[in-house]
């Protein structure tokens, strides 16, 4: 009887054990949603308390972005944030997919090898240590090449933004490039192609959806850097239509200006609310680059 | 007839290898300046830091206004960001790739979790800024501090810890599992004894990426840690602390006047950090892709 007893005892304490281990486990798995979710509820909070005492329209209609006058015009920096990524953009994609390619389909595989941790280097350093460089090398050349009075516009953050975002785009349009069955090649060289009309004609056509999802997710990484923008394209929110301007971007604001305002204040709620913005934006922009890719691993 | 084939031929194969070769030419420029651009950052840090790298550099404080002394109380503070990221960031992600792993049923739920994951890593390092503001240093009560910084820094880089450990966890063979479970072990016991110590190499290697990602992050720490000046050590997790990226920020843009040399040598000294966990967690890698090959 005693043993009966004994065995329950421990068969109960055995079965809590693994409840209470089960849930720890389960709290830690879903933890990602739980951040995610403060996240998101924070920057609501904080842009509802500013939208409640800031009219709506002169936010997103207004020329001005001025704190210290209460002034909170979203344009220059939706303008300033625009012309930075467009030109990051625009230099970023052939080299980024040029670069894919030569390591997809022409390196040897030696320098392969070689050129792919080489690449993967360029992700760890620091946005501070490119913005530094930036500011050192790149924006002086700028000045003088144009003849401008100061070397910090949107393109020298955009020159430093571009060279960030390929690690992304090279590994991921590789990956496309890498998908690409082998037999499509044979097929085309059989055909009579060389080997660069087999590149252009079949491959890359091929691995395109693969490509515009790694220039799509290199785009949300230039969207969402900051130190390099803070510290390279001139911090002037003004409005204007020339990348040889110095711009404001969103988030060299936040980063800006977080630090010297009063927690709570009207400013602060302003800082959250375009940090909202500036979330939904890298969120869409990711959402559109990963179904991409999902679309691909189903093919 | 025949020579005029015979003539044409040549021709559209030479113009067509032509092509062939100029492309070439254009993708292996394109990627010469790629590679130009990384060694000629490294390359050129270390020409212009390497004077400026003195035992007195490493080891002193700053002094009058940043433009005299040594980046030591940076150093100790982004070493006491790491360890703190750390210590946070791997039990959650273990775990967290555990129950995603062995756990976890293949239900919306299980979607959810991989589709927050994934969105997790996309979110801008400001904007986790903004939250650790929020939450962390204003909701919470920790004030600018370690605490807040490293949780802020964790939560970072909370993603690449989860998908590193869940790919580690996947390689161990189903195999060990059963033998573990024909012997009378529970799932727990499985968990811990058998499946967790084959994958921990995997796990470290992909966390050390990670770290190295954190211990560069700028963004992040501004609003929750980092200080311009706080030339004491801290005395509890609750200190602000001086750390390498806000530092070089700092002297490179707030600063006035600040001397070259320590500039450079403060880049100089952040990029190595940074590079040394790179390098650690590339070698890993490789080593273990070799591995698995044999």
């Amino acid at each position: 009887m005693p043993v009966v007893t004994k065995m329950k005892i421990s068969s109960r304490f055995k079965k809590f054990k693994v409840f209470l281990i089960k849930n720890f486990i389960f709290l830690n798995g879903i933890l990602s949603i739980i951040i995610l979710g403060v996240i998101l509820a924070l920057l609501i909070y904080n842009s509802i308390r500013f939208f409640s005492s800031y009219p709506v329209s002169s936010f997103f209609g207004g020329q001005k972005w001025s704190p210290t006058s209460d002034k909170f015009g979203f344009v220059p920096l939706l303008v300033g944030t625009l012309l930075t990524t467009f030109a990051s953009i625009l230099i970023a994609m052939p080299l980024g997919i040029g670069c894919a390619i030569y390591i997809g389909e022409l390196a040897p595989k030696a320098i392969r090898e070689i050129l792919k941790p080489i690449i993967e280097v360029l992700a760890t350093i620091p946005s501070v240590v490119i913005g530094f460089i930036g500011i050192k090398v790149v924006a002086p050349i700028i000045k003088d090449t144009f003849n401008l009075s100061i070397g910090l516009t949107a393109l020298t953050g955009a020159v430093m933004l571009a060279f960030m975002s390929l690690p992304t785009i090279i590994s991921i349009s590789e990956d496309a490039i890498n998908a690409v069955p082998n037999r499509y090649r044979y097929a085309s060289l059989a055909l009579g192609a060389t080997k660069w009309e087999t590149t252009y004609k079949v491959v890359v056509p091929t691995a395109s959806s693969g490509m515009l999802a790694a220039v799509m997710l290199g785009l949300g990484r230039i969207v969402g850097e900051t130190m390099t923008v803070l510290m390279l394209t001139g911090n002037s929110p003004r409005i204007v239509f020339s990348f040889l301007q110095p711009v404001r971007t969103i988030t060299a604001t936040i980063a800006a200006e977080m630090g010297e305002t009063a927690q709570g204040g009207l400013h602060y709620s302003a800082l959250f609310a375009i940090g909202l913005i500036l979330f939904l934006i890298t969120f869409a922009i990711n959402f559109i680059g990963d179904s991409f890719i999902n679309r691909i691993r189903k093919m | 007839m025949a020579a005029i084939i015979e003539n044409k031929r040549p021709i559209t194969m030479r113009r067509k290898n032509m092509i062939q070769k100029l492309f070439y030419s254009v993708l292996m420029i394109i990627t010469l300046v790629v590679v130009a651009f990384v060694f000629g950052i490294i390359i050129y840090l270390i020409v212009k830091g390497a004077g400026a790298i003195t035992w007195e550099f490493l080891t002193q404080k700053p002094s009058s206004g940043m433009r005299e002394g040594g980046i030591f109380p940076a150093i100790v503070g982004t070493l006491y960001l790491i360890i703190g990221t750390l210590l946070i960031s791997l039990p959650i992600g273990i775990f967290a790739a555990i129950y995603l792993n062995e756990y976890a049923n293949k239900n919306r739920l299980t979607r959810i979790i991989r589709l927050s994951i994934v969105n997790m890593s996309g979110v801008p390092s400001v904007v986790f800024g903004l939250f650790g503001l929020a939450f962390f240093v204003i909701s919470l009560q920790f004030g600018k501090s370690i605490l807040a910084g490293s949780l802020t820094l964790a939560f970072l880089i909370l993603p690449v810890i989860i998908t590193a450990s869940e790919e580690a966890l996947k390689a161990v063979p189903d195999t060990y599992r059963q033998a573990s479970f024909a012997l009378g072990a529970s799932k727990w016991q499985t968990i811990i004894k058998v499946t967790l110590p084959q994958a921990f190499p995997g796990i470290i290697t992909g966390s050390v990426i990670g770290i190295g990602r954190a211990a560069g992050e700028t963004a992040p720490i501004i609003f929750t840690v980092a200080a311009f000046s706080q030339p004491n050590l801290p005395n509890s997790i609750f200190s602000q602390v001086m750390a390498l990226p806000f530092h070089l920020y700092s002297l490179a843009t707030q600063v006035t006047n600040p001397p070259e040399d320590k500039q450079w040598g403060t880049a100089l000294v952040l990029l190595m950090m940074v590079l040394v966990f790179a390098i650690i967690g590339t070698a890993l890698r490789t080593r273990a892709r070799l591995r698995r090959k044999e």
